[in-house]
């Protein structure tokens, strides 16, 4: 056992080892400047639903469908530098709206002639909409192999507010078959108090935009790293080992989810205030004769809320010819759960930690579905700027009951 | 571990490319990021399961209570 340690010490210097170079004289080699211009732009476009029968806003009981429809363009922008350095500019904005059966319950559920329930109609979150911008700026030392950059996002919607700062670092090894990336991400994020209706305080606001009662904003702040090393493994195939801790911290449960414990009283969700994840991934590529590409990921996730996950994907593109594809996938999922589930009326009044979330339940689940890709060399439609269109659907069937439908467009200007 | 040594032995046994030897590594679908139109799958699936990362998204920030 103690050579495990070793190994990985060697493994770590032999990568390290790998991207070292030999310094060389300075360049003073002038570049020709390249203005500021339009690289590409990608619009995505989704269609999601769901349905089932175990919803955590009403204690594992109840309606799950939600319906979310979601856009996003983003822009990309470059110019060349007198130094030969290669300055990247990112912009995205994303807008989602969604309608949640769900979370009309937050109000008295099932009795829709009451006041109650016609403020939660125009209210807290029955339909919401989400308005997501992000920036990020890098630069590109090609002679070194070196990117270095850093990025801001924002994320708003009816009760939560996310500010997000990330910085990253890439390093290619000197023959471009080897990439070390790390990124690191931290989240500012704010979310308004809703309780439940029968559970709310006294003088405690619905948190409508109608209702004039005050209600509390508590922060919830996320840290994610993420390590990336990549490798050309050969001619047709190339993998890359992911690595991608994050550490939450503040308002992590949810206070508008019921919990029902086994002696009829019911109280809002309780979890811990702190919660570490550790994902660790591989993904390999194999391109295989010369229409058949094979796309596997495969992830090992563990947190200290109990709960372990093992997820595997596979992907198999099939090029028809070389501008048109056709790609079935696969993905297989299974979790054990957190500690602190239980379905309704499974938790007992003296527990410290409780919720019916069946998100957090021992669970596994199946998505299957279909992709095409078009990248014909004069354009889509013979429209010269439109470089790709990709269309994907996916069935998603978990085992609490849960069943979702995925639609995604996304199309590829350049 | 049962990932670390897998790949730690594919780095051992890679060979070295050349460019003009990418031929099949270039194609746009064997980028090992995500493709865009699974930008979306990624966002529900993160709201609808209890594990999340390394799959190239985000695994905080955001509520996804719904």
């Amino acid at each position: 056992m103690r050579k495990i340690p070793l190994l990985i010490a060697v493994f770590c210097a032999s990568i390290l080892y790998s991207f070292a170079q030999t310094p060389t004289t300075t360049d003073t080699a002038q570049y020709p400047e390249k203005k500021l211009k339009l690289d590409e732009v990608n619009f995505v476009s989704g269609y999601y639903h769901q349905d089932g029968d175990h919803s955590a806003v009403t204690g594992g009981i109840g309606t799950e469908n939600l319906t979310d429809v979601a856009n996003t363009i983003e822009l990309n922008l470059s110019n060349i530098n007198k130094r030969g350095n290669k300055h990247l500019f990112s912009f995205e904005i994303g807008v989602d709206t969604y309608t949640s059966a769900s979370s009309d319950n937050i109000e008295l559920p099932g009795q829709d002639s009451s006041i109650n329930a016609r403020i939660s109609l125009t209210g807290p979150s029955h339909q919401d909409t989400r308005v997501y911008p992000s920036l990020s700026y890098s630069v590109e030392n090609e002679k070194k192999g070196i990117i270095v950059g850093f990025g801001a996002s924002y994320s708003h919607e009816y009760d939560y507010v996310s500010k997000g700062l990330n910085i990253n670092f890439v390093k290619t090894s000197k023959d471009k078959n080897r990439e070390l990336g790390v990124k690191l991400f931290a989240y500012l994020d704010e979310w308004t108090v809703i309780y439940p209706y029968e559970l709310r305080p006294p003088n405690y606001g619905t948190g409508s935009s109608h209702d004039n009662l005050p209600v509390d904003i508590k922060p919830r702040n996320s840290l994610q790293a993420t390590f990336t090393l990549s490798q050309v493994v050969s001619k047709r195939l190339q993998v890359v080992l992911l690595l991608d801790p994050a550490y939450q911290q503040g308002q992590l449960t949810t206070l508008y989810q019921r919990v029902y414990f086994n002696d009829n009283s019911e109280r809002v969700e309780k979890l811990p205030d702190t919660r570490f994840k550790f994902p660790i991934a591989i993904r390999a590529n194999y391109f295989l004769g010369d229409r058949i590409i094979v796309r596997s990921w495969y992830r090992f996730y563990h947190d200290d809320w109990g709960n372990t996950a093992h997820t595997v994907s596979l992907e198999t593109s099939v090029k028809l010819n070389p501008f048109f594809s056709l790609t079935p996938f696969y993905r297989y999922s299974t979790q054990s759960g957190i500690y602190y589930f239980a379905p309704k009326s499974g938790h007992s009044i003296d527990e410290t930690f409780y919720t019916s979330d069946y998100d957090l339940s021992n669970f596994n689940s199946r998505f299957i579905g279909i992709g095409i890709r078009l990248a014909p060399p004069k354009g889509i439609f013979a429209v010269k700027y439109w470089n790709s269109l990709e269309l994907r659907y996916g069935h998603y069937i978990r085992s609490t009951d849960l069943v979702a439908n995925q639609i995604s467009l996304a199309l590829k200007f350049k | 571990m049962l990932l670390i040594i897998p790949f730690g032995v594919m780095l051992s046994s890679c060979v070295t490319v050349k460019p003009y030897q990418k031929m099949y590594l270039n194609d746009a679908e064997m980028e090992l990021a995500l493709r865009k139109a699974e930008k979306y799958e990624q966002n529900f699936l993160l709201y609808r399961e209890g594990s999340s990362g390394a799959n190239g998204g985000k695994s905080g920030g955001g509520c996804g209570c719904n």
